[in-house]
């Protein structure tokens, strides 16, 4: 168990050096610097700005200045938003994201159990070709057309809802769905078939034939079953999310991490684009690493592989 | 004999899923679309038009008209084409590099297979949509820089899939065979494994392209994607659909049918290959 740990730890570090190396090396060969402007700077401001953020030197000392940095949790200092370091700006926005993301799970879930569980019980039925359509549906619809549609709807049309100004519930309704339509889709389809594969489970059928009533065997014996291979789905699903926050804090005018790194590149502001890149990876080294232990726990024959 | 039988269930199929014919009706169209674009259209892709631009919907614009008086039916006619070229071009690359590499280490196996399958670990770690950020950063706004950046993103899913079906066929006792009478590696591989795995690496082909094609419009939509407002080639779904959005509280129709488009694509794809994947494998019903 531990040994296992020890090694998912291991290597969820190895991915995030190999994510800030990456960046660092994708970043410096890239045509074109932060301070290109439509304006020429004079060279000896150019020299100036240069040594300030240590430009100028050898890119292995450049790359080692990086890495002890990032150690430091230090992201250095912003090319574009002056006087503001990469660590304020991903502290004022990370919540903002993260509310943003478990708003949107916390929906995917309550949404896509009900809608699972229908679907596995009618099994073939009306019921269940519509919810798998819907779940279809649901994964063909990319984030921006839905958000568009959304808005348009409701806040345009007939005013309901905000379709800006984060900060009041009624500003997050829009986008929380908007960023769990995904994920929601995925987990109904995904239920749905593990359901379906526990309901033809031994234990089923001695549940059925003991007498209990359907309900019973439905929710203490399938249910709970079936959520395990869920579990194995929260990672992927972690990293829809991310990505959709990018598109829904885009939309709808959100602060958040996703906005940041949209602007941070179009103005190659190299340390926020790096710092966000970095923030990120490890939320989702974190995320998975949690759901190898949480299935580890769950179910013990994981242990051993 | 074969032939027959496929037909019969490609008419079942029709009884049972009836969405996998339409979207292949579809998707088509789509194909018939792009590629006939110029014939199909009698506006040019990029015609400026001062006198006509923010129109609804009308007869002569059948879906109206863009803030430059661009014909909005004609851009998505040229757009399907960069989106058919970014979703089978990526799925293509990704075919080729992924199967080839679970094709060797599955057979390798050993320390050679462990070590290959770490690379794809640390690969299906990262984060897809940053590192396709930072790629296309240097690979440039275009479609040949997206279709590279995507490739390199989707191939560990072939990978994954390969090795998976190797480890499986390589105990078949007709590749025993094989190897027992002395058939080289490259044949063994290529004459008895690579058509054994055919079935699942065709349905993961048919999920990379929906894939691929919502990456790309979402990136575009944003402004990361492909830059390429002014194309006569074909300009991004995406990209049609960033314009309609800022226009898009007095003119919906402009976002409307870009993302219309996209997401009917994307649909008839994914059905597609969920048809595909009900038919080879009948299990998964």
């Amino acid at each position: 168990m531990l040994r296992f740990l020890l090694r998912r730890t291991l290597y969820g570090l190895v991915v995030l050096w190999v994510v800030a190396t990456l960046t660092f090396v994708l970043l410096r060969v890239l045509p074109g610097g932060p301070f290109d402007s439509e304006r020429r700077l004079p060279p000896e401001v150019m020299v100036n700005i240069e040594s300030k953020y240590h430009l100028n030197e050898p890119l292995p000392k450049q790359y080692s200045r990086y890495l002890t940095a990032l150690l430091k949790a230090d992201l250095g200092p912003s090319f574009k938003f002056i006087d503001r370091d990469v660590k304020d700006i991903i502290a004022d926005t990370f919540p903002v994201s993260a509310l943003l993301g478990v708003l949107a799970l916390s929906f995917a879930l309550a949404v896509s159990l009900p809608l699972g569980l229908l679907a596995a019980t009618f099994r073939n039925r009306w019921i269940d070709r519509a919810c798998v359509f819907l779940a279809t549906l649901g994964i063909s619809l990319p984030n921006f057309v839905l958000g568009a549609l959304l808005i348009w709807i409701f806040s345009l049309k007939l005013g309901w809802l905000q379709a800006a100004r984060w900060g009041q519930p009624s500003s997050a309704v829009l986008p929380m769905i908007t960023l769990g339509a995904m994920p929601c889709a995925q987990l109904t389809y995904l239920l749905r078939s593990s359901l379906l594969e526990t309901l033809n489970e031994d234990f089923i059928r001695t549940a059925r034939a003991k007498g209990l009533r359907e309900p019973v065997v439905l929710f203490k014996h399938a249910v709970r079953n079936s959520l395990i291979p869920v579990l194995t789905l929260l990672g992927p699903l972690f990293a829809i999310v991310v990505a959709g926050s990018f598109v829904v804090e885009f939309v709808f005018a959100i602060p958040g991490m996703g906005r940041f790194f949209i602007t941070a590149v179009t103005d190659r502001d190299y340390p926020l684009i790096m710092g966000v890149t970095v923030v990120y990876t490890a939320i989702l080294v974190c995320a998975n690493l949690m759901v190898d232990i949480l299935y580890s726990v769950v179910d013990p024959r994981m242990r051993a592989h | 004999m074969r032939k027959t039988k496929w037909m019969r269930q490609l008419r079942d199929e029709w009884r049972r899923n009836p969405a996998f014919l339409v979207s292949f009706v579809f998707i088509s169209l789509v194909v018939l679309a792009g590629t006939f674009a110029p014939a199909l259209s009698p506006y040019p892709p990029g015609g400026l038009n001062e006198q006509r631009v923010l129109e609804r919907p009308s007869q002569d614009h059948w879906l109206g008209t863009d803030e430059l008086g661009r014909d909005l039916l004609t851009r998505i006619l040229y757009g399907a084409r960069v989106s058919l070229a970014v979703g089978l071009g990526t799925a293509f690359i990704a075919l080729v590099i992924g199967t080839l590499y679970g094709l060797v280490s599955g057979y390798a196996g050993g320390a050679m297979d462990n070590l290959l399958m770490r690379v794809v670990d640390i690969f299906y770690g990262l984060p897809d949509l940053l590192i396709f950020v930072l790629l296309s950063l240097i690979l440039g706004r275009n479609i040949g820089g997206v279709l590279i950046a995507l490739g390199l993103i989707t191939w560990v899913r072939f990978a994954r899939i390969a090795r998976g079906q190797v480890l499986q066929a390589k105990e078949l006792i007709y590749v025993e065979g094989a190897r027992a009478v002395g058939a080289s590696h490259a044949r063994i591989l290529l004459r008895h494994i690579l058509p054994n795995i055919f079935a699942p690496v065709l349905v993961t082909l048919t999920f990379s392209i929906p894939a691929a094609i919502l990456t790309e419009s979402t990136l575009s939509f944003i402004g990361l994607g492909i830059n390429d407002p002014y194309s006569e080639w074909g300009t991004s779904w995406g990209t049609l659909a960033q314009d309609g959005w800022r226009a898009m509280r007095s003119y919906p129709h402009i976002i409307l049918f870009p993302g219309l488009a996209i997401f009917l694509t994307i649909l008839a794809f994914n059905f597609l290959g969920n048809g595909l994947r009900d038919i080879l494998d009948p299990k998964g019903r």
